[in-house]
């Protein structure tokens, strides 16, 4: 999962792709995840960084992961 | 260092265009009491689904119309509609507060007497009723309420045979103005079918008729068309008394009244919409105590009411069993109740909050059943916080035929639970097993050895 390298970000959760013109918004958590993913972390490195900073266990985030990765992947946000 | 309270990560597309001008629903505003009994408390302790009733919210909406009724009529009645909810604690609230037994089948006027309804405070409507139950009914001096000539001529007969004078009355549909016009029960006003089942009565020696029904329709929203109706009733019972020098003792009105649940398709939500029952009482009794009877000779309204006096005192607590995306990136959420047990989710569009405290991000999603059938849909769009499996929701003004017209359909009917005044809990109808289920089964002896080949 590699964020694709035109996509601009902002702390507040704001997405914004210049290819297509979209602009999205995410939850806090949706947030890190994508500020990890523009830091080339890798899933599981984002695992283990979010499993720390939330409460919530590895299976359930994994589950979750795969569902916003599919999530980006419809929006042309990674590649 | 405590660690942040999770939420799935979610992304949003943000588009533009004209605002809603109503602005967003917000309907997730968690729901953590009823009365005031925690959810959670009620979940731990009785499990989800799980039905819940409040009998304070009962006596409120029955004292309410009573007194809206009473205030502008002096003589009303009000009959509770068992099949709106035939549960015997309901039942027995709406009859401690004084209101008569209005069943339709053979099976609620055994539960109205069980109930300790007198005899003859039982109205007994209904297309279905047995030679046995008539007679029952006649002997029990009860208020027949004859939907068809076929009922009638059997009256008739039954009467002379067991030397009986009923208190009848008939059921009129008539042209309201409303669509669909329910002409399928009763005798039509317009074509004088109505006027042909009067006479046939006062000319027979073994019925006594005693007041004129109808019942125009269900889930109104129009209380012109029962002003209509009271006038069509009123111009019989005036006719009645000018022709045969009758007094009519009373006109039923029936029911109808609206709840305030939103239909399917409704552009704006029930709560905004529906008219107030002051509304239904200002035209009926406009019309009565304006068209020219004696003081004397006023009919007793009857009301048989039971949507409106009961929905919003009943709530659906479920479970969230999973979430999924669908194909086309919509969300679904899977409950743990499905149009099995939310049977009125099939004409309503339930308002549900989450029973837990959420971040601010929603997101639109179809909430469905736990049915193996693409049917079992509970909302198609709802806009909800980011629920996870094990999640609670509350599905609010679920009181009214969910707890009747409800199906056993691969799964068990759940417990429900009443909370009393006191804000006392008791289950009122506990949750069905296995054994309950196959009471009434019977193998055949040669299918009792089989063996899975």
């Amino acid at each position: 999962m590699t964020l694709k390298k035109n996509i601009a970000t902002s702390e507040e959760g704001f997405v914004f792709n210049p290819g297509t013109g979209d602009s999205f918004s995410t939850n806090t958590i949706g947030g890190d995840i994508i500020a990890l993913l523009k830091d080339n972390k890798s899933l599981k490195e984002i695992s283990e960084i979010i499993c720390k900073k939330y409460d919530v266990d590895k299976d359930q985030f994994e589950k979750d992961l795969d569902d916003f990765e599919s999530q980006l992947k419809d929006y042309a946000i990674i590649d | 260092m405590e660690k942040i309270r999770y939420e799935r990560p979610i992304i949003q597309k943000m588009n533009t265009g004209l605002m809603n001008k109503f602005g967003t629903r917000t309907e997730y505003e968690p729901v953590t009491n009823i009365e005031s009994i925690s959810v959670k408390s009620l979940i731990n302790d009785y499990g989800t689904p799980l039905f819940v009733l409040s009998e304070k919210q009962i006596r409120r909406n029955y004292q309410n119309a009573n007194r809206i009724f009473k205030t502008r009529y002096p003589k009303v009645q009000f009959a509770w509609s068992y099949k709106t909810n035939y549960m015997n604690a309901v039942c027995s609230i709406f009859h401690q507060e004084g209101s008569w037994a209005e069943v339709v089948s053979g099976f609620e006027y055994e539960k109205a007497l069980q109930n300790g309804v007198p005899g003859n405070k039982i109205i007994f409507n209904g297309p279905d009723k047995t030679d046995d139950q008539l007679v029952k009914a006649a002997k029990n001096n009860s208020l027949i309420h004859i939907d068809h000539f076929d009922e009638l001529y059997s009256l008739i007969r039954l009467s002379e045979e067991n030397s009986l004078k009923p208190r009848v009355a008939i059921r009129v549909n008539m042209d309201t103005g409303i669509y669909p016009k329910w002409d399928r029960f009763g005798f039509n006003f317009e074509n004088g079918q109505a006027w042909n089942a009067i006479t046939r009565i006062i000319n027979s020696e073994n019925l006594d008729l005693v007041g004129l029904h109808c019942h125009i329709g269900t889930f109104m929203l129009s209380p012109s068309a029962y002003a209509i109706a009271s006038t069509k009733l009123c111009e019989l019972t005036w006719s009645i008394k000018e022709k045969y020098n009758k007094i009519i003792q009373y006109i039923d009105l029936g029911g109808g009244f609206p709840s305030a649940n939103t239909l399917k398709g409704a552009y704006l939500p029930g709560s905004d919409t529906v008219p107030s029952i002051d509304q239904f009482a200002d035209a009926i009794t406009d019309v009565i105590l304006g068209y020219g009877f004696k003081q004397e000779d006023l009919p007793l309204l009857i009301l048989e009411s039971g949507r409106v006096l009961i929905d919003d005192a009943g709530y659906l607590l479920g479970s969230v069993l999973a979430t999924k995306r669908l194909s086309d990136g919509r969300r679904a959420t899977i409950l743990n109740f499905g149009v099995n047990t939310l049977f009125t989710a099939f004409w309503y569009d339930h308002k549900i909050s989450p029973a837990q405290a959420f971040g601010s991000h929603t997101e639109e999603m179809v909430m469905y059943g736990p049915l193996c059938m693409n049917i079992d849909i509970v909302r198609e769009s709802i806009t909800f916080p980011l629920l996870e499996k094990g999640d609670n929701v509350v599905v609010h003004k679920v009181g009214a035929y969910n707890m009747t017209q409800w199906m056993q359909f691969i799964t068990l009917r759940p417990n429900i639970v009443l909370i009393d005044n006191e804000n006392n809990t008791h289950i009122i109808r506990k949750a069905e097993t296995l054994d309950n289920l196959q009471t009434n089964e019977q193998l055949p002896e040669h299918l009792k050895k089989q063996t899975l080949k």
